[in-house]
């Protein structure tokens, strides 16, 4: 795959958060590009089934799509991460450099990069969330133990999965991979989030407050950086 | 903590109570509001004793019960969610099951969210002890269209289960009786059908347990199961540690759970005695990992769940039933606009009533009072007349200054508590005390701070770490507290005008904030997120309202009476003698000079350390009624914002080092005191300018 195919598609996922579908004036703004380049590739992509785009009604990413937009996101915040926390490269430069670097990470890398930075959970710029990882572990603890040999075999996610903290209320998930140390996911089981649990956020605050759920008839409040670590599975009613 | 898992070592004394007979030890345990509180004082009435566990910084209460003839002695656990040994809770809970061994376990257990608490049952009947559920809050469960059919989880549960409604005092006989019953004779309280009924016994793996005999355990484990061989497994490791005869307080099976689990206590505990039994559960931790696809502790957590979430669906049904209204006003409470009018009300509401309250109480006790003696800082005389006249002004500041306030507070502080609105607060609050490194619950304690700084630095022990207790408590020696604003109120309120007191009251929270944030970025670590439940609302207990308001008012009579007795009577003294004015003199360059006060500002701050408060009473000695005649409305500005957020008092600085030892009290009054010059001193430049 291109480079140029990768940026696009993770300012696709960037620009769809925000709103969906997304503008290709958007997408021209973003990377740059004149509208003319966007909408050519536009319709490449499309070919490709990266996206569906048709005409005057933007462009959103399909699953195919989205699974590389996120990987890439996930590459280039775990990299801002790295250039700062490490390197101790400055705010100001590290989103320039992740861009040219993300390209070049390998997954292997990538993991290795994400457990030496111990789980890290948003980018040191401007605080984005970065997204969890395709492997389908439940906890950051089996990632651990399973070492570095033969990164291939681990098993993938079956389903995509959200951060509880992307969630809108009402909206109902299952419990798929609690991100951070132990003690967190520790107290979070004892509470009943165990794996392929059904939760339902019940409130959001603004603010980057907390959330309410409702899980096995309890109600809890989660705080942002605890809820922003729960991913689940969508659960479309 | 090595030495927690075992009985022999711990710290813990025995509760004088033979076991025979008619004298019977009763533990309560379960979640947190489950009324598990109400349930001990309707038990106990007044017959409690509050304490700490020795050695841990968790309350504990007892309580006596005569029943049927039977001398009982009541024991409430903490609320906690687990029996893992992720909290001191946790520690203190399952340290006194095991070593204490109590005749019987009442699990308290609440209605309306029966599945989490029954999670926690399975993990007290791992536990193997006599025990009862008390199925408490029916009513409220009933009222979300919960109906639970108790014979059913009586059944399923293999324990005498008694339904009841603990704050009418529903039920509560019929669950003392069988709690006598099931203590007296264990194993004949029930016919047991086996929660797991159905499920076959599995065959050992080969060769996983060496020396296994089978034969000499229950064919039904109690609690949940595993598959993929793990049963058999754990049933392997059962009888070889029972082979190894370890002499653990434990029951075996217990152990090989907790093994497994992964608990590093047990774990400590059992490597120590048989490594041979480390390596046999560590292989069969490896084995469930990889069944799983889980960590150990979260293959064990979700068995328990899988568990309780089946018996649950078994012996329950919901309705669909319409948010009540209750419940609507509740949606409101956390709602993204009125969330935050709800909050501001609730803060301002208390406040205005500790005021309202506090005011009218305070008259009629020093009317009262001053009837015996006159009360204000006697500054010549003899030596025991200045004595008597500092303890006893001690003793009546105390009484007409701080408890009229404290206590109306604390008492409608303890009914939100109760009714659930202040966990709405602590909700909507999450992001701005993430400011000050501190997460929503730490709302409670600041909110206390307000009152008297002493309960609510104790109160700073529902913070989990000792980073956020201490940034808790620090903040709390900057809320302006009850003496403070005697302070602001007496001298810039009647003197120079309502609108200064409350910029000054601004200014104070503003620095408190302020403050935090420097000392966050001082104290390493992270801020913890929220986790919290978020029990419905329900109406006040009396008896739990009036405990706990007693339980904080305790600390204050204990702690502050004391110090403000005795440090009164020595600060008069010392004046008398002439041995604080060459301490004056010497800090007159930054009294007089910096801070553009009077000379005497020296020997009034020296008072005010000892009681904030007595920066105004000796003000009143020494010049008599109209301080404005003697100082500026700036000097009485600067004087007020100085005696707010210089060293806390006496008794602040008594708690922080109870509870967090000389170092810490002496770098948190040092930060108070320069944060106190800086400001005064920049005050006292910018104000001649404004005033």
């Amino acid at each position: 795959m291109s480079t140029s195919t990768e940026e696009y598609l993770e300012a696709l996922y960037n620009l769809t958060r925000e709103s969906e579908p997304a503008s290709t004036s958007a997408i021209s703004k973003r990377l740059n590009i004149t509208p003319a380049s966007v909408t050519e590739m536009m319709h490449k992509l499309a070919n490709e089934r990266y996206v569906n785009y048709s005409p005057y009604q933007g462009v959103t990413l399909t699953p195919k799509g989205y699974r590389i937009a996120e990987k890439m996101t996930r590459k280039h915040r775990l990299l801002e991460r790295f250039l700062h926390d490490v390197l101790k490269i400055g705010n100001d430069r590290v989103h320039k450099e992740a861009c040219e670097m993300e390209h070049a990470l390998s997954d292997e890398t990538a993991r290795a990069m994400c457990q030496a930075l111990k789980s890290p959970d948003s980018c040191p710029d401007d605080g984005q969330l970065i997204p969890a990882c395709d492997l389908g572990f439940s906890s950051c603890e089996e990632c651990r133990k399973w070492g570095q040999d033969n990164p291939e075999k681990i098993s993938k996610r079956k389903s995509s999965v959200v951060s509880m903290s992307d969630l809108k209320e009402n909206q109902e998930g299952l419990i798929s991979f609690i991100r951070g140390d132990n003690n967190v996911l520790r107290r979070l089981l004892d509470l009943g989030l165990t794996p392929d649990t059904k939760i339902k956020v019940s409130r959001v605050s603004s603010l980057k407050g907390p959330v309410e759920i409702a899980c096995r008839g309890s109600r809890l409040a989660l705080g942002d950086e605890i809820a922003r670590n729960v991913f689940v599975e969508k659960v479309t009613s | 903590m090595a030495n927690i898992a075992s009985c022999h070592t711990t710290t813990q004394k025995k509760i004088p109570v033979s076991r025979n007979g008619k004298n019977l030890t009763v533990a309560l345990a379960g979640n947190a509001n489950v009324g598990k509180s109400v349930i001990f004082n309707q038990l106990t009435g007044s017959h409690q004793t509050i304490g700490n566990w020795p050695g841990k910084t968790v309350d504990s209460a007892k309580g006596f019960l005569d029943f049927d003839g039977y001398n009982i002695t009541i024991v409430d656990l903490p609320g906690i969610y687990s029996l893992s040994t992720f909290s001191i809770e946790e520690i203190v809970t399952r340290d006194f099951i095991a070593c204490e061994k109590p005749d019987v376990i009442i699990n308290v257990i609440g209605a309306p969210v029966l599945e989490r608490n029954l999670f926690f049952t399975l993990q007290l009947m791992e536990m193997d002890m006599p025990m009862v559920v008390c199925l408490n809050q029916v009513d409220l469960a009933e009222s979300k269209g919960i109906k639970i059919d108790a014979a059913r989880l009586e059944n399923r549960l293999g324990i005498p289960v008694v339904p009841t409604v603990a704050s009418r005092g529903q039920g509560i006989r019929e669950l003392v009786a069988r709690a006598i019953k099931t203590a007296k004779s264990p194993e004949s309280v029930i016919e047991t059908r086996p929660v797991t009924e159905g499920v076959p016994e599995e065959l050992p793996a080969p060769g996983a347990g060496r020396r296994g005999r089978r034969g000499r355990h229950r064919r039904h484990r109690r609690g949940a199961r595993f598959r993929g061989g793990i049963d058999a497994g754990l049933t392997a490791l059962t009888a070889l540690i029972d082979s190894e005869n370890l002499d653990l307080d434990y029951p075996s099976h217990w152990v090989a759970l907790k093994l497994l689990e992964g608990d590093t206590a047990i774990t400590d505990l059992v490597r120590s005695k048989s490594p041979d039994v480390i390596a046999a559960s560590e292989s069969l931790a490896k084995q469930t990992e990889e069944v799983y696809k889980q960590p150990r502790f979260a293959a064990v957590a979700s068995e328990r769940y899988a568990l309780a979430n089946e018996i649950a669906a078994d012996v329950q049904i919901q309705a669909v039933s319409k948010p009540s209204f209750v419940e609507r006003l509740d949606r409101l409470t956390t709602q993204r606009v009125f969330g935050y009018v709800t909050s501001v009300i609730v803060i301002a509401g208390l406040l205005l009533w500790t005021f309202t309250v506090g005011n009218a109480l305070s008259t009629l006790l020093s009317d009262a009072l001053s009837f015996f003696q006159p009360v204000d800082p006697q500054i010549s005389g003899s030596f025991w007349s200045i004595l008597w006249n500092g303890l006893f002004g001690g003793f009546v500041a105390g009484v007409t200054l701080v408890l009229p306030f404290v206590i109306p507070f604390y008492l409608l502080l303890a009914i939100m508590e109760d009714s659930g609105i202040l966990t709405r607060v602590a909700f909507m609050l999450d992001s701005a005390m993430h400011q000050m490194g501190l997460h929503g619950k730490a709302i409670i304690p600041l909110i206390l701070g307000f009152g008297c700084s002493v309960p609510a630095i104790a109160a700073t022990r529902i913070m989990g770490t000792r980073r956020e207790r201490l940034l808790a408590s620090f903040a709390i020696t900057f809320a302006p507290c009850t003496a403070r604003t005697i302070v602001v109120l007496g001298l810039v309120a009647v003197y120079v005008g309502i609108g200064w007191a409350l910029a000054l009251y601004a200014i104070d929270i503003i620095v408190m904030f302020a403050a935090v944030k420097v000392a966050m970025k001082v104290i390493p670590g992270d801020t913890p997120g929220l986790i919290m439940e978020m029990h419905s609302f329900k109406l006040p207990s009396l008896s739990v309202v009036l405990k706990q308001t007693w339980a904080r008012t305790q600390s204050l009579i204990f702690l502050v009476f004391p110090l403000y007795m005795a440090g009164s009577a020595v600060v008069q003294l010392l004046y008398v003698y002439g041995i604080l004015q060459p301490v004056s003199d010497f800090i007159s360059p930054l009294t007089v000079s910096w801070l553009g006060l009077p000379a005497i500002a020296g020997i009034l701050l020296i008072f005010g350390f000892v009681r904030k408060e007595m920066i105004l009473l000796t003000m009143t000695v020494i010049f008599g009624a109209n301080l404005a005649a003697v100082l500026t409305p700036v000097q009485l500005i600067v004087l007020a914002l100085v005696g707010m957020l210089y060293i806390p008092c006496l008794s602040t600085v008594g708690i922080l080092v109870k509870e967090f030892g000389w170092k810490s009290a002496l770098a948190v009054s040092a930060a108070n005191l320069i944060t106190a010059i800086l400001i005064g001193g920049i005050a006292a430049k910018i104000l001649p300018y404004i005033v």
